[in-house]
């Protein structure tokens, strides 16, 4: 066991930016699944695709960083529109395991569209940051303590992406049609509201905060490839069940405990640091065991 | 409705087996490496969807752990095919563990471990992963593909890490490889003629009311689990002496392996066997196929001196998703292809036939 006090508190940072992250990405797992009953397996390559897309708006459109992940969001938004659209909203009235094969199947394209369009070999934005990219190495000191910059940023934007989420989801019009189609499809399609299109813009704000997500990533871990979203995807997959899926606050609690956890168990043992990616299933086993509908998931009743 | 008698169907299997034993004898006398490798290929392709086949779409969990068990057969049959000094050449940053080193047994006793290994993961994962249902189970069977590929990435004096195995000696002919198919086959076959099988179609279709039936549901699944497995683990070995380097990559022996699988599985008809082997043989062609466009090509005037990297799981990823959306039965559906089917299909072409 290690221990010692400055490399926690630093870790600490840093398991609440990776747990800030695996959020960001888990709340758009959570409020899919509480609204379809559906894995988007595709959401972990969305993200990539976010980072890609901010990539190329800077590289080859020339846009200054911060116009290009906004150009990113509103891509990748369309793109998780266009993901439910095509590939989704076709197998609604079809059995569950259907449309999880085609989650699956999608996830695949994504991947290897990427490959296609945009090489399989790796990338980074470090370059084409040019004499901004110091923002990645920049550190701030408080004595002993040595914190990335680009940690603290990370951690302040996650904060603030999720207080807008959490008042698009309650406090606007939106956000109360998607609560009741998470509650009752049918109901509410007879109240007026044009589910499929509310459906379509679950997607694209899930899809958008991935892209945030993934740009952060993109910075935090500088190199990205095609299947560069497979892991967070999965792991945050994992934090939403670990939080309860289908329950907004339950992926954002999931998501930082599993970065937290994840990063504190490297710190405290290094020696099982190359089997860090195991964790996250452990957690998801265990928790499915013990208590199957989550930290603060509701427990359904299914009846015969 | 009118049916060939047992005897018929029995001689005309037997017919079948000897007809399609001298086409392969035939192949392997007057066919090329190249041609004999697909034609290898193919038959791993089927052993592989067959046995996910079994667990998926008989068995009606979905289980996305295959690449796992098939990673967990090639490695244990290729260290024991590999010799002990290839071994101790091959592993360069950590010597190999010596009780490893020193086990050698022939191509036969090895594919049997492979598949007794996976089998034997199969039985530790499935108590925690079957108590899951649906999506879960999915995830965490994911999870632990994953996890046993972490394990091999890392497992240094074991597995030799990220470098792989190289050199496995490439044992896997075509009497090997369509044999263990032929094996598969006949005993899942007969194993959902038996009254096991019949509980575990029950199960697929409803879990509840087959365990007010007095099926103990998780015992069975756990047993199709662990027989897939084993099925996974001999395709495994059989693919590790195909490849002859394995390596714990996504790509190779990780999900993508298991998503190239489930779409042998799904083309071919989720819960048909005769399904999985013809997805399996298809997928081997059109990946082959395929091939092509990666390769230097010309498209309405459009030259590509290197082809499109990758454009290959493009095309099979579109092919998946459309097939999910139009045509999610599959080639065959749940149907099989049976003498009895057969026999129907020509009586019904008679007749038509007569009617004009």
């Amino acid at each position: 066991m290690n221990l010692n006090s400055v490399l926690i508190i630093q870790n600490l940072f840093n398991g609440l930016m990776v747990g800030g992250l695996y959020a960001l990405i888990a709340v758009g797992y959570t409020m899919v699944y509480g609204i379809l009953r559906l894995i988007n397996f595709a959401h972990g390559d969305i993200m990539t695709m976010g980072i890609y897309f901010a990539f190329y708006a800077v590289v080859l459109m020339k846009m200054p960083f911060f116009l290009g992940v906004i150009f990113s969001i509103f891509a990748t938004a369309i793109l998780g529109f266009l993901v439910d659209r095509i590939a989704y909203k076709p197998l609604r009235n079809a059995p569950r395991i259907s449309a999880l094969i085609t989650a699956i199947g999608m996830s695949f394209f994504i991947e290897s569209f990427a490959v296609v369009f945009f090489g399989s070999n790796y990338k980074s934005f470090l370059k084409t940051l040019g004499s901004n990219s110091s923002i990645i190495f920049k550190t701030y000191k408080i004595g002993k303590i040595i914190i990335p910059q680009i940690t603290l940023y990370v951690i302040l934007i996650t904060f603030f992406t999720l207080l807008i989420l959490f008042y698009i989801v309650y406090k606007t019009k939106i956000g109360m049609a998607m609560r009741a189609i998470s509650a009752d499809i049918p109901t509410t399609s007879l109240m007026g509201i044009n589910v499929d299109l509310v459906i379509g813009f679950t997607f694209a704000l899930g899809s958008a905060l991935a892209a945030i997500a993934g740009v952060m990533w993109a910075l935090r871990y500088p190199n990205f490839y095609p299947y560069t979203g497979f892991n967070p995807g999965l792991k945050a997959f994992i934090a939403a069940v670990f939080g309860g899926i289908g329950s907004l606050q339950g992926a954002v609690l999931g998501g930082f405990l599993l970065g937290l956890i994840e990063i504190m168990l490297i710190t405290l043992f290094p020696s099982v640091m190359q089997y860090k990616d195991a964790f996250a299933f452990l957690i998801l086993i265990l928790i499915l065991t013990i208590k199957p509908s989550g930290l603060l998931g509701k427990r359904s009743i299914v009846k015969v | 409705m009118e049916k060939l008698s047992n005897k018929t169907k029995t001689m005309l299997t037997i017919f079948i087996i000897v007809f399609f034993a001298f086409l392969l004898f035939l192949a392997s006398r007057y066919l090329d490496s190249y041609r004999l490798r697909i034609i290898n290929l193919m038959a791993i392709y089927a052993i592989m969807a067959v046995s996910l086949n079994l667990i998926n779409g008989i068995t009606g969990i979905l289980s996305l752990g295959h690449a796992g068990f098939i990673l967990i057969g090639a490695y244990t049959s290729a260290l024991l095919t590999l010799t002990p000094s290839q071994k101790v050449s091959s592993f360069i940053i950590e010597p190999v563990n010596p009780i490893i080193q020193n086990l050698h047994t022939n191509f036969f006793v090895a594919t049997i471990l492979g598949g007794l290994m996976a089998a034997f993961f199969a039985f530790l994962i499935g108590w925690p992963v079957l108590k899951l249902s649906g999506d879960y189970l999915a995830i965490a069977s994911l999870g632990f593909a994953e996890v046993i590929r972490i394990l091999a990435l890392n497992a240094q004096s074991i597995t030799n890490g990220a470098l792989g195995l190289k050199g496995i000696p490439e044992y896997t002919n075509i009497w090997w490889a369509w044999g263990w198919l032929l094996v598969t086959i006949v005993f899942i076959v007969s194993l959902v003629k038996s009254s096991y099988g019949r509980a575990l179609l029950a199960i697929r279709e409803d879990r509840i009311a087959a365990e007010l039936m007095g099926i103990n549901v998780f015992k069975h699944e756990l047993i199709s689990f662990i027989i897939g497995a084993f099925f996974a683990g001999i395709s495994g070995a059989l693919y590790a002496h195909w490849l002859t380097t394995i390596e714990p990559k996504i790509t190779t022996l990780g999900p993508i392996l298991t998503f190239y699988i489930l779409i042998m599985v799904v083309l071919g008809g989720l819960g048909s066997i005769s399904g999985s082997v013809v997805g399996g043989i298809t997928f081997a062609l059109l990946m082959e196929w395929l091939r092509n466009l990666e390769d230097p090509f010309t498209i309405f005037g459009l030259n590509f001196p290197n082809g499109i990297k990758g454009l290959r799981l493009l095309v099979i990823s579109t092919i998946f998703i459309l097939t999910m959306i139009f045509w999610n039965r599959g080639i065959f559906g749940r149907n099989e292809l049976t003498w009895d089917s057969i026999y129907r299909f020509f009586k019904r072409f008679k007749k038509k036939r007569g009617g004009k």
